[in-house]
Parts: structure tokens; sequence; C-alpha cells
């Protein structure tokens, strides 16, 4: 069962459809090419969060459907959650 | 496909509306009370209180005009009694609607007081009322309808799924000949420029470019902070979407893959032809599903991810989730549930021929979950304080 989905492959976080566990490797699908992609989850991540594929550090871009959704504004390991902790608007 | 014939009301005008309402219609917030009365006296008749109409002026006023007359003028409206407090702008919203061909008789309460005008408006609303029960439904097709699309309460299963079956929907309607809209200015805020390359035409992205700037440029001038919890809402940050630009990419999946818009709108201003057109709207569900309902718009499209209420007492609401939690939690305000796409058990294909079925289905008459639940937000878009 897929567990999340990710818009782009160049997308650098995906979306849990599911409540992923941490521990857990979960299996995921990029949704332009179909290709399959597993990660670790370092934290729970609850359904329609987001989880870091790639490691990235403070200032670095989010990369979302493709496109840039917002700053890095903590450190993030690949398998962690990404969401208001870690991740801040460019805008406004 | 084949355009699929619905059973609509033909208006005067030609226009084809999917309801038959006989609203009563205060032209400000002190006719309230006597419009309600009037609905209570004439059951099956439709009072929409707001609370605004006294005092705006220029382009505030304009505005209001523009919603309060068009609301009346909708197609899915067949007569409209006003209530005014006093006659002139009264009967300025009742000469807008006449525009139309509709019935539509209006009266003061200055002169009179509230009973009297209860009185008379009573009786013109039952005999607008029996009128409007003998208009029969008859064989129209759906590209006839002016259908408009804004999401709410999202999160990112909107962006999966829920939203890319409207886009879906979106291109086969505009495909066909319908009439479509979208608009949530503020929240296009981070796809601008994509959303400026699906213009028809480099001088309708410009237009879109300068609604977008100037409402870009009000947010900036009043906000305190990153407007984090009033946009993104605190809902749609418990449902995962974490900044403006991820929910304006998300946003503006609804607008399909296809079809280009040929025109930008002001606020409730109608679309002066068929096709995809821009509205400048608020983001806020009800405020611009009001705006839609007062452009023409007959039935509207309106994903949400966390669950999401609104209806509008004159435009159905059909809703669409594809949240497991919230198609499972609030099963009565959802239409379609499109959750299985994200278990890659239905295809955005699919899920597309599922809602546009259900409009047809709604055309037809049947009831959305919002009407039936009596959701009838009607909110009116105010754009600075009043004189």
């Amino acid at each position: 069962m897929i567990q999340f989905l990710v818009h782009e492959r160049s997308d650098n976080v995906g979306v849990a459809t599911v409540d992923i566990k941490a521990g857990e490797v979960a299996k995921g699908l990029f949704m332009d090419t179909q290709a399959p992609v597993k990660v670790r989850a370092l934290t729970a991540i609850p359904l329609g969060h987001k989880v870091g594929l790639r490691d990235l550090k403070m200032g670095d871009t989010v990369i979302k459907y493709g496109h840039d959704i917002g700053r890095v504004t903590a450190t993030i390991q690949v398998g962690e959650h990404v969401h208001i902790h870690n991740l801040r608007t460019k805008r406004w | 496909m084949n355009t699929p014939k619905i059973l609509g009301y033909r208006r005067e005008n030609g226009r084809v509306g999917v309801r038959n309402h006989v609203v009563i219609l205060p032209l400000d917030d002190l006719s309230n009370a006597a419009c309600e009365a009037v609905a209570n006296n004439i059951k099956g008749t439709l009072a929409i209180p707001h609370p605004y109409g006294r005092l705006q002026f220029g382009e505030d006023l304009t505005l209001f005009f523009r919603t309060i007359i068009g609301a009346g003028a909708n197609p899915n409206v067949a007569a409209v009694v006003v209530i005014g407090i006093e006659p002139e702008w009264t009967e300025r919203v009742v000469s807008g609607i006449a525009q139309t061909g509709k019935p539509v008789k209006g009266f003061a309460i200055e002169r009179h007081g509230d009973l009297q005008t209860i009185a008379e408006a009573s009786r013109q609303a039952k005999e607008y009322l029996q009128r409007a029960s003998e208009l029969q439904r008859t064989e129209c097709s759906l590209d006839e309808l002016y259908i408009s699309v804004k999401c709410g309460e999202s999160d990112t299963t909107s962006g999966l799924a829920s939203n890319p079956t409207v886009g879906n929907a979106i291109d086969e309607l505009v495909a066909m000949g319908a009439t479509t809209s979208f608009g949530e200015t503020s929240e296009i805020t981070g796809a601008e420029l994509v959303c400026k390359e699906r213009a028809a035409t480099p001088a309708v992205g410009e237009a879109f470019m300068k609604a977008w700037t100037a409402y870009n440029d009000l947010i900036v001038s009043h906000k305190t902070d990153d407007l984090s919890g009033s946009q993104p809402t605190q809902g749609n940050i418990r449902g995962g979407l974490t900044t403006i630009e991820e929910k304006a990419f998300g946003n503006l999946q609804k607008i399909g893959k296809q079809a280009r818009y040929v025109g930008v709108l002001k606020p409730a201003e109608a679309p002066r032809g068929k096709g995809l057109w821009f509205m400048d709207t608020s983001s806020a569900a009800a405020e611009a599903v009001t705006l839609w309902a007062a452009s023409g718009a007959v039935v509207h499209l309106f994903p949400t991810g966390q669950g999401n209420v609104i209806g509008n007492p004159i435009l159905p609401v059909i809703k669409l989730s594809a949240n497991p939690i919230t198609c499972q939690t609030m099963s009565e305000h959802i239409d379609l549930d499109v959750s299985a796409i994200l278990r890659g058990e239905m295809t955005l294909d699919q899920a597309g021929d599922k809602l546009l079925d259900l409009i047809v289905r709604t055309a037809n008459g049947r009831l959305t979950a919002a009407e039936a639940l009596g959701h009838r937000e009607f909110v009116l878009t105010k754009l600075y304080v009043s004189a």
C-alpha cells in the first residue's frame, strides 16, 4: 500500500496519505513518473503532512509541485516531518 | 463526450437556472427584520439578510449594488421582493434586477413602518411564489450553465486529489462551451506567474497580474506578521499545509490542465462570454461564493480538505473531499468522496466524470448537502469603512 505521494520528481518533500509511524520505512510514489520511492520516517508523519526526502539546511528552498513553496528555517533530515517548525513562506 | 442534457429553468433573458427561488431581498441591514417576517409569512420564499447597505460610498458602494442586484438577477431566482428603508436606493435595486425581465417589486419602510410594509410585501411575495410554483423545468444543455469553483479549509489532499478532480471537470466543461470562473486572488500568491501563463492572451495575463499585485500590496500594507494562521488558516495548517506558496499551487489545480482564462472580472461582475474567467475575489469562502452568486453562477464546485461547511442561499454548493478523515467524520457535508484517489483506487478521469454526473444531478434538482443542511451564508464583500 502506498503511504505517501510526491507530486513531481524534483520535489524534496512527499505527502503522507496515511498516518506514518516513526521508524517505519514508508512506501511512496512519484505522481509524474509513477516511480516508486521509500523513506524511513524519523518522526511520526500524520496523514496530509509532509516528509523530507532530502537533507536540507537553513535557507534552502523546499520544492513541491516542482516549485518553490518556502525557505527552510531549521535543518531538515531525510524522513523528518516538514511543517511550520522548519518551513516558512518567502512572501508576506 | 456528448454534452449532457439537464432540466433547468430558462429565464426571461434566456439564461438557465437550476433553482426556482422567490427571494425577499433587503436593501440594507435595517430591512432584514421585515424581509424575515415576509419569508416567515409566505412559506417557501427565501429572505437573505445581510449587514450592509448604509452610508457606503465610491467603489465600495458600486460593489454593494453590483452584488445585491446580481443576487436578485441570478437565474436561480424566479422573482424578487426588495425591501429597503427608503425608496430611492430600493428603486435602484429593483430597476437593476428588472433588466433581466423577471418579476420584481420594491417596498420602502419610511412613511409606512415595518407592519404595513410586511403586509404589502407579503401579498406580493405570495403572488410571486404561486407564479414561480407553476414554472416548469425544461430541457437545456449543460454548456448553458455558468459554474464557479473555489476551495476551502484546504489541506494537502486538496492539492493531490479534490482540486485536480475539479480541474478535470473544468477542462471538460470548458471544452463543451460552458461558462466557468475561478478566483481567490490572494491565494494565488506564490503561483502568480504560473497563473499568469494560463491566460488566453498576454493582455489577459497582465490584467490578472494587475489585480493580483493590487491585492498583494493591500495585504502587505496591513499585515503585522507573516499571516500564518490567517492565510494559510489554522485548519489548513492542521491539515499539513505550511505556506501560502504551497497552498497556491494546490489551489491552482482547480483550473485543470488545458483551459485558459479568457478575461479578468471585477468582484461580482458577470462573465462576458463562454469559457474560463478569473474573478478578483477574497479567498474567504462565504465572501467569494457570494460574489460568484452575484455574478450569475448557478452551480458552485467546492473541494475541501479539513471540511469547510459553506453553502449559499441561491447558489448550490457541491462539496467534494479527498481527505478520508473528513469524509468519515463529516460525511453529511460531503457530496462526493474522492479519497479513493489517494489509495490509488480511482483515477482523476474517473473522479472528474463522477463530479460531472453530480453536477447534472444537482442541476436537475438534487439538493446539495449544504442545501439540505440549511447553509445559507450570504456575505457581502466590503472594501472599506462606511462614511
